[in-house]
């Protein structure tokens, strides 16, 4: 779900990057820009160096940086635990700063469990897990109303199976922006 | 447990023919100590109503654990005309009562049926009825005749015309479908009563039998519906932010217990269903969750993490400070608590996975009754006598049947779907 979500908006960031280069080649044919009247090559059309236009630029996301932590969009849990374990404290700690530094960005936590143990009890840590998760976003000053949790429990596994790897993969919140 | 031996009773597909009537019965544990009872073959002239009243209420005797029902090899006589019981052959073979049915064709898809009972050790008749019914009513006839030789037989009412509510999951990971289903207490003749693309849980009775209660993902977080299952009208009784969950209505069905995570953590809350209020009942900053009601309403059982894993607790209706009632093991959840008020049913955890245990309050005693890998959310029969529990079975999940002696056992196969979340009814008003 995530992965799709991440190739969306990578898929459109292509597609404004393409723009902003068609829209930077527009504006040079119809010669609006910096020209200063020395044709480079002769030969060729009314190519010209020109400057950014603003307008059109490309902001990279951050949450869109492959190899940025805030790349990292679950967060994983031991068994009967809502502890966040230490290596992915200062994944979800970025979370937090990246969230306070934009204010307008929302996000979405949704708290799930392995299949071990009865639905009610996993529903309920399920929430918690999304707790431990928000209650460091905030710490980090993320405020409040960015922040929405819910908990599918065990219901909405990420990959079926009941191995440990299985298990794993489901005892997890997911940061859904 | 010595005496395993195994019975698989398919029949049904011969009466109607309808796909959902195939019902496989699988009894995994013999009986040593229950009462020896003979059932001779249904007379009359229509072998497949015969067959399948037989089988009914074979079945109902057998999964109560309360007796053992001797093959039809050693019976003395084979059939028996009112008041001909040959006693001193029967007690020869040490059977202690003898069932006979008859089932005869009344005209218009109707049928007769005729039963008695007679008890081999006093040596007279202490039960006999006829009805005549419709065709399709056979089952039900076939329960109320099983409720009144158990009660009979044992003095506890029967439990065999109730009925049980469960969720199934049908479709693949792209398309799943969810239903709440109410099915006889056998598993026979389910009827979905709402259907969701969302997942359902957690169905639960009113103490009428006429309502449900239950939580619904069907606007992607939990809220909780009570459907009313004459009109099939729904309305949301809690959609509080954060979790709502685990409905439990009290006895005299003034109040519901539920779980809210609004107050910041989940607690159990007790709603005033007229006035719709809320009243938290537990206060403590990990889970409180799966509230259960004594039968006298005076406490609620919850499942707390507040010891640093789950186990029950109780709680006064009024509020105040919880008892933990389970000590052995760390993992106990899901209570449920018998119709006498004395034992309680749980998911437990051992060494090989999640296992229904029961203890008993008086005694203060714990037993395992299952060995399953992943056994959930027990539910007892409201005569107490059996206990209806999800578990794993063949990578899918199936309802299982225990007598609350733990010594019969016997899997419900719905057809299909993955089904659990037993809740089973009350007795009918």
């Amino acid at each position: 779900m995530i992965i799709r979500q991440i190739s969306v908006i990578f898929f459109l960031s292509l597609l404004l990057v393409a723009a902003g280069c068609s829209s930077n080649k527009t504006k040079s044919e119809t010669g609006d820009g910096i020209e200063d009247g020395a044709p480079i090559d002769a030969g060729a059309d009314s190519y010209s160096s020109s400057g950014l236009d603003e307008s059109g630029s490309v902001i990279l996301d951050p949450l869109d940086d492959l190899a940025s932590d805030l790349f990292v969009r679950t967060i994983y849990f031991d068994y009967d635990s809502a502890n966040i374990r230490e290596d992915s404290l200062l994944i979800v700690r970025e979370h937090g700063k990246y969230l306070s530094s934009s204010p307008e960005r929302l996000v979405r936590l949704e708290g799930h469990a392995d299949e071990r143990g009865t639905r009610e009890y996993n529903l309920a840590l399920g929430e918690e897990r999304a707790k431990s998760v928000r209650e460091v976003l905030l710490l980090e000053g993320t405020r409040e109303v960015q922040v929405e949790i819910v908990s599918f429990g065990e219901e909405r596994p990420a990959v079926d199976g009941t191995d440990a790897t299985a298990l794993q993969l489901n005892r997890r919140v997911e940061i859904v922006y | 447990m010595k005496n395993i031996h195994k019975l698989i009773v398919i029949l049904a597909l011969l009466v109607s023919g309808n796909a959902y009537a195939l019902l496989e019965i699988e009894i995994t544990q013999g009986v040593e100590s229950a009462m020896p009872v003979a059932i001779t073959p249904v007379a009359g002239d229509i072998p497949i109503e015969a067959i399948l009243l037989e089988s009914v209420v074979f079945a109902d005797l057998h999964r109560s654990g309360y007796f053992s029902i001797i093959d039809k090899k050693k019976y003395p006589q084979q059939s028996v005309k009112l008041d001909q019981v040959d006693y001193p052959k029967w007690r020869n073979v040490g059977i202690e009562a003898l069932l006979t049915m008859t089932a005869t064709a009344a005209g218009e898809g109707k049928v007769r049926v005729q039963f008695e009972l007679y008890n081999l050790v006093r040596k007279n008749r202490v039960l006999g009825h006829s009805v005549t019914t419709n065709k399709n009513q056979l089952r039900k006839v076939a329960h109320k005749i099983s409720d009144l030789v158990f009660e009979k037989l044992t003095g506890i009412k029967g439990a065999f015309s109730t009925r049980i509510a469960y969720i199934s999951e049908a479709g693949s990971k792209n398309g799943k479908q969810y239903q709440l289903q109410i099915a006889d207490a056998d598993g026979y003749s389910p009827r979905t009563i709402f259907s969701s693309s969302k997942q359902l849980l957690s169905p639960a009775w009113a103490p009428d039998g006429r309502r449900l209660a239950y939580v619904s993902f069907e606007n992607d977080r939990t809220e909780i519906f009570v459907q009313d299952l004459t009109t099939g009208k729904r309305s949301k009784i809690s959609s509080e932010p954060g979790i709502n969950s685990a409905p439990a209505w009290s006895p005299d069905s003034a109040s519901i217990a539920l779980t809210l995570s609004s107050g910041g953590d989940p607690d159990v809350y007790i709603l005033d269903v007229e006035s719709r209020k809320l009243r938290k009942l537990t206060n403590n900053s990990g889970i409180d969750t799966e509230p259960a009601w004594s039968p006298d309403g005076r406490f609620v059982y919850f499942t707390s993490n507040r010891s640093g894993a789950p186990q029950i607790y109780r709680v006064s209706f009024g509020g105040g400070s919880p008892k933990r009632m389970t000590f052995k093991g760390n993992y106990n959840a899901a209570p449920a608590v018998s119709a006498d008020g004395k034992y309680l049913a749980m998911v437990h955890r051992n060494d090989g996975g999640y296992c229904i245990g029961l203890f008993d309050m008086e005694r203060n005693s714990f037993r395992l009754l299952t060995d399953g890998t992943l056994d959930e959310a027990p539910s007892f029969a409201p005569n107490g006598s059996m206990i209806i529990y999800s578990t794993r079975h063949n990578n899918s999940t199936v309802l299982s049947v225990i007598s609350s002696d733990g010594r019969v056992r016997q899997r419900l196969s719905l057809q299909k779907e993955k089904v659990r979340e037993p809740s089973w009814s009350p007795f009918r008003r």
